[in-house]
């Protein structure tokens, strides 16, 4: 295990293919990290992780200043007694559970969200999940997945989430065919494709996850999946085996993932090319024309992606092929092939491909390569910069509203506005 | 289990990592899972820290626990001695290595390196972040000390002869503590001031070579109790070492520790000089303007230090009146208690979120000095805050000198809290005059930025009962129209009271309108 940096040719059979694998230190944020955005989208959701002080500690930090009012997440933090077996652990989860659905009658849903430690002790949560939708039953669904940092990086945890919901999605009748799309949106943005698809004829379109976890969309033969996220391969593979179909796109970022990942749904349902054309053409103009500006401040300059959000491969596919930037390496915390195949596809193959983390042989290597940009997470931002290394947060990326047309200036924007800052920035620092 | 929201402290490993942080020439290694990474970013980002903290995780998987996790962290010392070239490891682990046993500092201690290796053991279901902290400090410093320790020589002892003023360290300032940098500074003035110069700091700075200086000290300032406590009384018994009990926040808590260093070095030292000299709060309490200020009633919470401090300038510097005390730091749950009992309340020993805006919402105060979730808690309920205690956000880390210790942070501390107060009142001033022709309903307040509160007007500032009434299940009264514009009349400062007495009155009467005539007959019974 940890074996030092090791270049690896992949069994693809593309002999061009080369993977930096890397198993070392991973500056990455875990999978309870998902609850941040998660909750917010599934208004009536509440997320209870089943930890330690240190999981709470995290999506706290990762939540910020953001949230005011009580939160729709907390943390059961196991106590000395409950590991001692003073405490039997399945009851004071019932019990923290019955307090918790006392306090907040708004919940619909639940979902016991498993760490590190509730998983080190095999602290079951699949069956505390069913013994408490039992006892809670018709008030409130009970449902649980695993957030935690030994199974999951980052954005796992809403793969996980996501995949926790499939086993309760209403059957489809085989007749019907409709389109899903997967992966956590922002709400403007979902109305956005909703008025796409509409146009297109694309009648039956619905979202995981809805925006009440009460309204859950049917699956069945006839559900064409279209994800919206590259790191919701398990969700993606659960949907899968009740029946559903999976489009084979870019992400739709910028325009070219944009339209390749509309088309992809267009072909499906047979929407003819004409009609297509019509549907797209305006909002895709009018994203090409609000990129001009952008390609402009970004052209030409390089950029590194640290393994983080899973999102590396698309963006750096969007920078470099409607930006004009030139990617150096582009890591990422695990590489899940079928997901990114339109992807990969479209790449451009001189980029440092890097799978996994050895952070301070990245951190080298970044150091030799010095690009103009590098996307890193929280952590790493400030020393980078103070070591002249400008960055951007990967954490934004999932954060603000990113995909689409309408969006896709915005995305140019959150990487350029780095360099703005720089160029208007007349003191380096002293100390 | 226990239900947590928020927490006021991180795990204890996080309070390892604010030592290892604060100081040079010592890396820490901890096993853990890779999303326990995310502590970096407390003191990147937070504190807008230009280096990563010297901390290499070993970041186990679960499919390493199958096999070694042992050897993995055995790696990752060996390579993070190779890298970095500390000159003190500590080896610890965080709450899910400690369940998978390891034992991660007795590894690192069979391994012979070069370097003294201090084997961390912080029980992360038990205990919490300051915990960690101070429990580090202290086997950090004994580790280093441990062979001066073993001659038993007697402080200042060694360099005796040479040294023509008394020597102290400073000890407890550290990576995430409220306004370490300043407050550092602030008080090596003050020492200079009396002639007491400064022997070593830590851990803010200090590197393995420092610690070892410390015994050439006379006295220890025990700056930060909840870091430094227990590594003061250690070198107290070991090598004679008096420490000081005083945190010199706030005038008179700055001129009792310079009584008490004083009494240590055996020399009387004018305080009132240097205070006159130095501090603007007595004259600014004083001035006609702070008469608004007498009597508020003020709302703390924080660690056990800055919660004890600050409700003693409340009182006696402010003139305040203290509505609620508490404290998330039970190590130190004692001292609150007295504290408070002094001021005729129950302290509040809680770490619990709920239970804080709980007894805010019932308290009723006018201010609130508490952390970053009080802030969040006042904002709620629509009452101005300060943050006086960790845990905060970057915007409590100020760009300008800000300490909050002697004199000048005495001054910051009048600034930070009339600031809110003020801010408050433009807010009033803006409703009072709501209907004269420059002030339309659309005014803003000038700091709230001009987008947000134009539709809301005149929130119930003042009325923190209301705001949380709905939560505690009982219907608030109503109020008939002309009722709540003859409450807009009253002047702002008193407008709080009177809805609250109003609202008291109609309840006790069992009224469920509060009409015209209500409020005036609260009134006179009030009155009486
Ligand atoms: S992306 Fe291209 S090179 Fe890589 S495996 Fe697929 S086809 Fe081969
Ligand atoms: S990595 Fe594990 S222990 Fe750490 S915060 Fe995530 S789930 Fe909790």
């Amino acid at each position: 295990m940890n074996k030092p940096v090791q270049v690896q040719s992949v069994d693809s059979g593309c002999s061009d293919d080369l993977i930096l694998r890397e198993r070392g230190q991973r500056e990455v944020f875990c999978g309870l990290t998902g609850i941040v955005w998660l909750h917010r989208k599934l208004q009536d959701a509440f997320f209870l992780v089943v930890g330690s002080r240190t999981c709470a500690h995290l999506v706290q930090s990762a939540a910020g200043v953001m949230i005011f009012a009580e939160p729709r997440f907390a943390t059961a933090v196991l106590q000395d007694r409950d590991l001692a077996g003073m405490a039997d652990c399945n009851e004071e989860l019932d019990r923290i559970v019955n307090e918790l659905l006392a306090r907040r009658p708004d919940i619909s849903t639940l979902f016991l969200v498993g760490s590190c430690p509730s998983e080190v002790i095999k602290l079951d949560l699949a069956n505390a999940a069913q013994r408490l939708s039992v006892a809670h039953h018709g008030r409130v669904r009970i449902l649980n997945y695993s957030g935690s940092g030994i199974e999951t990086t980052f954005t796992q945890g809403e793969d996980n989430c996501l995949k926790a919901l499939v086993p309760e999605l209403p059957e489809q009748s085989a007749t019907v065919k409709s389109l899903l799309v997967v992966g956590t949106l922002a709400d403007v943005v979902e109305d956005q494709f909703m008025r796409l698809f509409s146009e297109m004829g694309i009648e039956s379109v619905h979202f995981l996850p809805p925006r009440r976890a009460t309204e859950l969309p049917a699956v069945g033969d006839g559900t064409r999946l279209l994800l919206a996220q590259p790191f919701l391969g398990e969700t993606a593979r659960s949907l899968l085996a009740r029946g559903a179909t999976l489009l084979e796109a870019p992400y739709p970022f910028g325009v070219e993932g944009t339209l390749g990942w509309l088309q992809a749904a267009a072909t499906a349902f047979e929407v003819s090319a004409q009609r297509f054309e019509t549907v797209t053409a305006m909002p895709a103009a009018r994203a090409e024309r609000a990129l001009v500006h952008y390609r402009e401040l970004l052209g030409g300059k390089r950029i590194s992606f640290l393994p983080d959000s899973q999102l590396e491969i698309p963006l750096a596919r969007f920078l470099q092929r409607e930006c004009g930037m030139h990617a150096v390496e582009v890591g990422t915390p695990y590489l899940d092939r079928r997901m990114l195949v339109a992807e990969l596809d479209l790449l451009g193959g001189h980029e440092r491909l890097s799978e996994g983390q050895d952070v301070e042989n990245q951190l080298d290597r970044l150091r030799n390569d010095r690009p103009d940009l590098t996307v890193c997470g929280l952590g790493l931002a400030n020393p980078l910069e103070a070591e002249g290394l400008a960055t951007k947060w990967s954490i934004e990326l999932v954060f603000t509203p990113v995909h689409g047309f309408e969006q896709a200036a915005d995305l140019a924007e959150l990487f350029a506005r780095p360099f703005t800052r720089r160029e208007r920035l007349r003191f380096r620092s002293c100390s | 289990m226990q239900l947590t929201l928020w927490t006021y402290e991180g795990p204890p490993h996080v309070g390892a990592m604010r030592i290892a942080t604060s100081m040079e020439g010592v890396h820490y290694v901890l096993h853990a899972p890779q999303g326990d990474t995310y502590a970096d970013l407390l003191f990147t980002m937070i504190e807008r820290r230009k280096k990563r903290p010297p901390v290499t995780y070993t970041t186990f998987q679960a499919r390493d626990l199958g096999s070694d996790t042992a050897g993995l962290l055995m790696k990752s010392v060996r390579d993070a001695y190779e890298r970095f070239k500390p000159r003190t490891m500590l080896v610890g682990e965080s709450c899910t290595a400690e369940l998978i046993q390891d034992q991660p500092g007795s590894l690192a201690m069979g391994m012979g390196l070069p370097i003294p290796v201090v084997p961390l053991e912080l029980p992360s279901y038990s205990k919490k972040e300051n915990w960690g902290a101070s429990e580090t400090f202290y086997y950090l410093v004994r580790t280093l000390l441990k062979k001066q320790a073993d001659n038993r020589p007697t402080a200042g002892e060694s360099a005796e002869s040479a040294k023509a003023r008394p020597l102290a360290n400073m000890l407890g300032p550290s990576a995430m503590g409220f306004r370490t940098r300043d407050n550092v500074e602030e008080i090596r003035r003050l020492l200079h001031a009396i002639g007491v110069e400064v022997n070593v700091v830590a851990p803010d700075g200090a590197s393995p070579e420092d610690i070892a200086r410390i015994p050439q000290a006379d006295f220890n300032i025990c700056l930060y109790p909840e870091v430094a406590k227990t590594t003061c009384s250690w070198l107290e018994r070991t090598f004679k070492q008096p420490f000081t009990s005083i945190v010199p926040i706030g005038v008179g808590a700055t001129r009792d520790f310079l009584a008490e260093v004083g009494e240590i070095i055996g020399e009387q030292i004018n305080a009132v000089m240097v205070e006159e000299d130095c501090s603007r709060l007595p004259w600014y309490s004083r001035s006609v303007d702070s008469n608004y200020l007498t009597g508020k009633r003020v709302f703390i919470f924080g660690d056990a230090t800055h919660a004890l401090a600050a409700s003693r300038i409340a009182s006696e510097e402010f003139g305040f009146s203290v509505v609620g005390l508490g404290t998330y730091s039970r190590e130190f749950a004692r001292q609150v208690r007295a504290q408070a009992q002094q001021l005729s309340l129950d302290a509040l020993i809680t770490d619990d979120y709920l239970e804080v805006e709980k007894a805010i919402a019932e308290a009723e105060p006018e201010l609130v000095l508490g952390t970053q979730m009080e802030r969040h808690i006042a904002k709620r309920l629509g009452l101005p805050c300060a943050v006086i205690s960790a845990p905060f956000h970057v915007q409590d880390v100020p760009a300008q000198y800000s300490p909050m210790m002697g004199y000048e942070g005495a001054n910051v501390i009048f600034d930070t809290w009339v600031h809110p107060l003020m801010m408050g009142l433009e807010e009033h001033l803006l409703g009072m005059f709501r209907d004269d022709f420059e002030f339309h309903d659309d005014a803003v307040p000038s700091h709230l930025g001009g987008s947000s509160a134009g539709s809301e007007p005149e929130q119930p500032t003042a009325s923190p009962a209301l705001a949380v009434a709905g939560e505690a299940g009982s219907d608030p009264v109503a109020w008939a129209k002309e009722a709540e514009q003859e409450l807009r009349k009253i002047p702002f400062f008193v407008r709080g009271k009177a809805r609250r007495n109003t609202e008291q009155y109609a309840q006790d009467f069992g009224l469920d309108t509060i009409t015209l005539e209500t409020l005036y007959d609260a009134k006179a019974h009030f009155n009486r």
